[in-house]
């Protein structure tokens, strides 16, 4: 009798064994995978595949001094500097670059826990590994790069990201810098198929607060590529020992938008104040409205075709 | 002796067992009774449940979009939404004068396009189940229904529609901390307005989902986040996705309520 009861007992335990294996609890959060296309509205101007904004667009920047001055002397031709060519393509990118996002979860075979997120690459644009592990962040002496050091914490459901380790790089393509001491803090807020990611950056070099933008994707069936290839430093006939620059006082383009769009210069070069809807009351007499829009290029008025829709 | 012993052993195992299902029954009969007395009380309220306070003062943040939000941008500048065939054909036609003639002046305040404007905004609660959202900028008002609201008959169109607003989770209603819950907002019944004050289009069958969250920051500061789905097949060739921020402040002292206006 007892050797049957032994057999029994062994089998419900091995039973229940099984059963609590496959009720391992979920992962934490919710799934944020899959391929997330871009729908740059929110900043058509800063996110705009190709141009991007125009040279001196500093509007809604909470610059200081120091940044503004750093943004007037800066050449786009700085770019093919074979030093510079890369500088773009760090982690804020993600808040100011075009792409869309392709995102999965990278988890431990047995327990399905999740030890990070991961962000595909884009063009020259590294992929970027979110550690859920809790591992620390480096310590401050360690050495900076273009992934950065990224780790993340769920937070009712929003997968909350803090950024640090960041070489020098832009928070704008028009050059505005972003200093080796800015970090990143990034919110993924997934509604239905929408998902809103709102960057915060802060930089004690070059701003005076916080620094927010936000980003708009929607779920495509649509596999975007993740595949990067690292950014190549080549030669594009920069001549050796130039840096590409403008004087202080003598940036060509520091009028451009006001010849453009009317719009006033203290506008034009940012600051904190430029963010706030009281800071029309300074502009309202000196903004002159366009009668058409000015095509600079041709495809920055937009148009019928602009934003094909996603699969 | 030993198979006594192991008899009884047994014994015990069964009966410890037994009791272990009679427990667990009464439990989950004791459970199901809870559950069942949660089904006779009346439902709290939308202010009673809501995840976290959006009332008091919010100041638009236009760092995105600056010369297309902040200033009204030129006749033709449709850069950034996603316009059809028709919605240009009626963009290039729109004439400020004719909207100031007709006492259009409010049609680029409507719902889709309102916060996305240089506003500040003053949230609070209308009751426990109707959020009252005004904005200085054109002095509009929203109000978002919870719970069981409808719209009065006949239903009458307006430039800020009707606003039907649930706490709604991020699992898609497959449970999750209440904490984890957002704003969401269907509108309808809008009367056809502007997104952009340069008269780029939406019809009034045009369609408003938003997603609202508010993000509190280890300094104290907080943010609100709020996100529109405007669908209109007519004038626009895929949904248009736009974010808008707001930052927490302390007082009304930035409020000026101005009135709608089709330039400036």
């Amino acid at each position: 009798m007892w050797p049957r009861i032994s057999a029994a007992i062994v089998i419900v335990a091995a039973t229940s064994a099984l059963m609590l294996a496959q009720a391992l609890p979920n992962p934490d959060g919710i799934d944020l995978s899959g391929s997330w296309a871009a729908r740059n509205f929110t900043d058509a101007i800063g996110n705009m595949p190709g141009g991007g904004p125009r040279p001196v667009d500093y509007m809604g920047i909470p610059l200081n001094d120091i940044g503004r001055a750093w943004s007037l002397v800066y050449s786009q031709s700085q770019t093919s500097e074979p030093e510079r060519i890369c500088d773009y393509y760090a982690p804020t990118y993600i808040g100011i670059g075009p792409m869309g996002l392709r995102i999965w979860p990278e988890s431990e075979l047995l327990t399905g826990y999740t030890t990070a997120w991961m962000i595909g690459g884009w063009a020259d644009f590294v992929p970027i590994t979110i550690w859920m592990d809790g591992r620390p962040h480096p310590s401050q002496y360690a050495a900076h790069d273009k992934s950065g050091f990224t780790t993340g914490v769920w937070q009712d459901d929003v997968l909350v990201t803090n950024t640090t380790h960041m070489e020098a790089s832009s928070i704008r393509r028009n050059g505005v810098p972003s200093s080796d001491r800015a970090t990143m803090t990034a919110r993924f807020s997934r509604h239905d198929d929408v998902l809103t990611v709102t960057v915060r950056i802060d930089d004690p070099v070059y701003l005076t607060e916080p620094y927010y933008l936000t980003r708009s994707f929607a779920l495509s069936r649509a596999p975007l590529n993740p595949a990067t290839h690292p950014c190549t430093v080549t030669n594009e006939g920069v001549e050796a020992e130039r840096v590409p620059h403008y004087k202080p006082g003598q940036n060509p383009f520091v009028n451009e938008l006001t010849e453009l769009y009317g719009i006033p210069q203290e506008a034009v070069l940012g600051g904190a104040e430029t963010a706030l809807p009281e800071f029309r009351n300074t502009i309202k007499d000196k903004y002159v409205r366009p009668s058409k829009c000015v095509s600079v290029p041709v495809s920055t008025c937009g148009g019928p075709g602009t934003y094909p829709p996603i699969d | 002796m030993e198979y006594r012993v192991r008899r009884s052993r047994a014994r015990a195992f069964s009966l410890g067992a037994a009791g272990l299902l009679m427990v667990s029954a009464l439990l989950a009969m004791q459970d199901e009774g809870r559950g069942q007395g949660r089904q006779n009380q009346p439902p709290a309220s939308a202010k009673a449940v809501a995840p976290f306070d959006p009332t008091g003062y919010w100041s638009s943040l236009i760092t995105q979009n600056w010369r297309l939000r902040m200033v009204p941008p030129g006749k033709g500048d449709y850069i950034g939404i996603p316009i059809s065939a028709a919605g240009k054909k009626a963009a290039d036609a729109w004439d400020q004068s004719k909207d100031e003639a007709a006492g259009n002046q409010c049609k680029a305040y409507g719902a889709p396009g309102l916060m996305n404007l240089p506003t500040h905004l003053h949230i609070t609660w209308q009751d426990d189940n109707t959020l009252r959202v005004e904005t200085d900028y054109g002095t509009q008002t929203r109000m978002l229904h919870f719970g069981s609201w409808t719209a009065s008959q006949p239903r009458k169109r307006s430039w800020q529609g009707n606003s039907v607003a649930v706490w709604a989770s991020r699992r898609g209603g497959r449970g999750g901390p209440p904490s984890a819950r957002y704003l969401r907002i269907a509108t309808t019944d809008l009367l056809a307005g502007y997104l952009r004050k340069n008269g780029v289009p939406y019809g009034e069958n045009a369609s408003l989902v938003e997603y609202v969250d508010l993000f509190k920051e280890p300094d104290g500061a907080a943010l609100i986040i709020w996100t529109a789905v405007v669908d209109d097949p007519v004038n626009l060739e895929t949904p248009y996705i736009i974010s808008s921020q707001f930052k927490k402040q302390p007082n009304g002292s930035a409020w000026a309520p101005t009135p709608c206006s089709a330039g400036w």
